[in-house]
């Protein structure tokens, strides 16, 4: 019989709660949108968190020295910077830049058909740094004594914004996470408290037959808690397929690293039990308050 | 048992009932009369502490009804049985879920074959599966007196319980409340019945209260 479900553990309780209702579909779609949404953002923050990471170590090992010179003497400055180059500390590698490497260098811009003969291109001489890297200053220094027309360019100018921007960009993706997840506290709360105003009868029952406060509650707190946990476990499920069916690294730019990578693949799992605390500490609240404005 | 001293309470146009004061022993039987509005709904109110006095002193069950705390109106609760005229049942649970629903608050556990003799005792034993909505106002009575007694209250309170039966269905739930009388409870029921009050003079010594221009008072054993 129906009724002998009574006597098992806690299962009456958890069904004193009416079981249908507008606010159960609404708090299983919430959870599970904003679970999808949850994911996508924490996607997000890896991808920025890695773009920052890569442009930061790729660029801080490396540096470029431009000489510019009239046309006789450009080997010989080239020259000179490069005895300068392997004569400083921090400098691993120092190799200038074959007329094919330049050419398809400036290609992107000029085409294929650039003249790069007649053009005053200046030579390029690639730096690879060694662990601790180089005094650019005193390199600068040298460079203006010994090659003249040699301009170390170290990519600070332009390498610091770029990771800057992408670091701002983890954190938007953090403080996405953090909306998306006071959202879903804000909707539970509604839907909680639109499901006691709607179960004023089940709560003056359960208070004319002695049921505590901390029953009433917890009958809702566990109704609210396991809709949102199922909500948000199917958002989940739904947000890592899609993140997974983006393109790959070989789509390029940055939509390609939108995405997990290994041990990542576990964060997104987190998503269910924090939406979860989320509608326990929502939902708790909103019954807490509502049980006290009654007598 | 339940004490009123010098009681008195009212909504915002004055009161409704005043200077009340009177105790309700163990083990008696009280009938409430009075017309319609005169308060009886409210002095059972305040019996069960649905509702506070504005002024006067409530003490139920030992405790004064003003200081206790809410975990101790529920406790207290447990150990005062109510039945209202619109019963009111979860109706999405069977009839022995709600039957069983103040064990279930109280974190105890209902046996088969005690709900099963409480049902038989109120005359549904077939109806155990039953859902509210589907039952008759006379059945929907003798559930909520069912659900009332089912912890062995110290008290039970019941609000106009004939108001929607046939007479034989009255007499009928009438007689169960004189049971549970001889069992020891204390049994308050509030009506306008007075046919009711004289067919229960013949089974129990029962006491009349009646409420008149917001006093109560009392009528005695006979009308």
């Amino acid at each position: 019989m129906q009724w002998r479900r009574l006597s098992g553990a806690g299962s009456a309780a958890e069904r004193i709660v009416p079981p249908t209702g507008i606010t159960a579909r609404l708090t299983v779609f919430t959870a599970g949108a904003m679970a999808f949404l949850a994911v996508f953002a924490l996607a997000l923050s890896f991808a920025s968190g890695r773009l920052a990471e890569r442009w930061g170590a790729e660029l801080a090992q490396s540096a470029t020295v431009r000489v510019s010179a009239a046309a006789g003497q450009l080997e010989a400055q080239t020259a000179a910077a490069l005895r300068v180059l392997e004569t400083t500390p921090g400098i691993e590698t120092a190799r200038a830049l074959s007329l094919d490497e330049e050419r398809a260098l400036l290609e992107p811009w000029f085409g294929p058909d650039m003249p790069f003969d007649t053009l005053p291109v200046p030579q390029l001489i690639e730096i690879h740094e060694s662990g601790d890297g180089f005094d650019a200053e005193g390199l600068r220094l040298r460079l203006q004594a010994e090659a003249p027309g040699a301009v170390l360019d170290d990519h600070s100018r332009w390498r610091e914004p770029l990771v800057a921007a992408a670091e701002r960009l983890r954190m938007l993706g953090f403080v996405a996470i953090v909306i998306i997840a006071g959202a879903t506290g804000a909707m539970i709360t509604l839907a909680a408290s639109a499901a006691l105003a709607a179960n004023a009868q089940v709560i003056r029952v359960l208070r004319l037959v002695g049921a505590a406060d901390g029953f009433i509650v917890g009958a809702f707190v566990r109704r609210f808690t396991l809709r949102t946990l199922a909500g948000a476990a199917i958002g989940t499920l739904a947000g890592m397929i899609a993140v997974a069916l983006l393109p790959g690294d070989d789509a390029g730019g940055f939509l390609g690293g939108l995405g997990f990578r290994g041990a990542a693949w576990l964060w997104p799992l987190l998503v269910p039990p924090l939406a979860g605390a989320v509608a326990w500490l929502a939902t708790r609240r909103a019954a807490w308050r509502s049980l006290r404005e009654l007598m | 048992m339940i004490e009123f001293k010098d009681v008195a309470y009212g909504y915002s146009g004055g009161d409704l009932i005043s200077d009340v004061s009177l105790t309700l022993a163990p083990g008696a039987f009280y009938f409430l009369t009075g017309p319609s509005g005169s308060g009886k709904t409210t002095f059972l109110k305040l019996c069960y502490r649905d509702l506070l006095a504005t002024s006067g002193q409530v003490t139920i069950l030992g405790q004064d009804a003003r200081a206790m705390a809410r975990d101790a109106v529920a406790q207290t609760r447990r150990r005062i049985g109510v039945v209202h005229q619109e019963c009111e049942f979860l109706d999405h649970l069977s009839v022995a879920e709600n039957v069983a629903l103040p064990l279930e608050v109280a974190d105890k556990t209902a046996a088969r074959q005690d709900l099963e003799d409480l049902l038989g005792w109120v005359g549904l034993a077939g109806q155990a599966d039953a859902l509210p909505p589907a039952l008759s106002g006379g059945e929907r009575q003798r559930v909520a007196l069912a659900r009332a007694v089912i912890m062995s209250p110290d008290v039970v309170i019941a609000d106009e319980p004939t108001g929607n039966v046939d007479w034989d269905m009255s007499l009928r739930l009438l007689g169960l409340l004189v049971e549970l009388n001889r069992m020891g409870k204390t049994i308050v029921i509030a009506t306008h019945d007075l046919n009711l009050i004289r067919a229960a003079k013949a089974h129990v010594a029962a006491r009349v209260l009646r409420i008149s221009n917001r006093r109560l008072v009392a009528a005695g054993v006979d009308l």
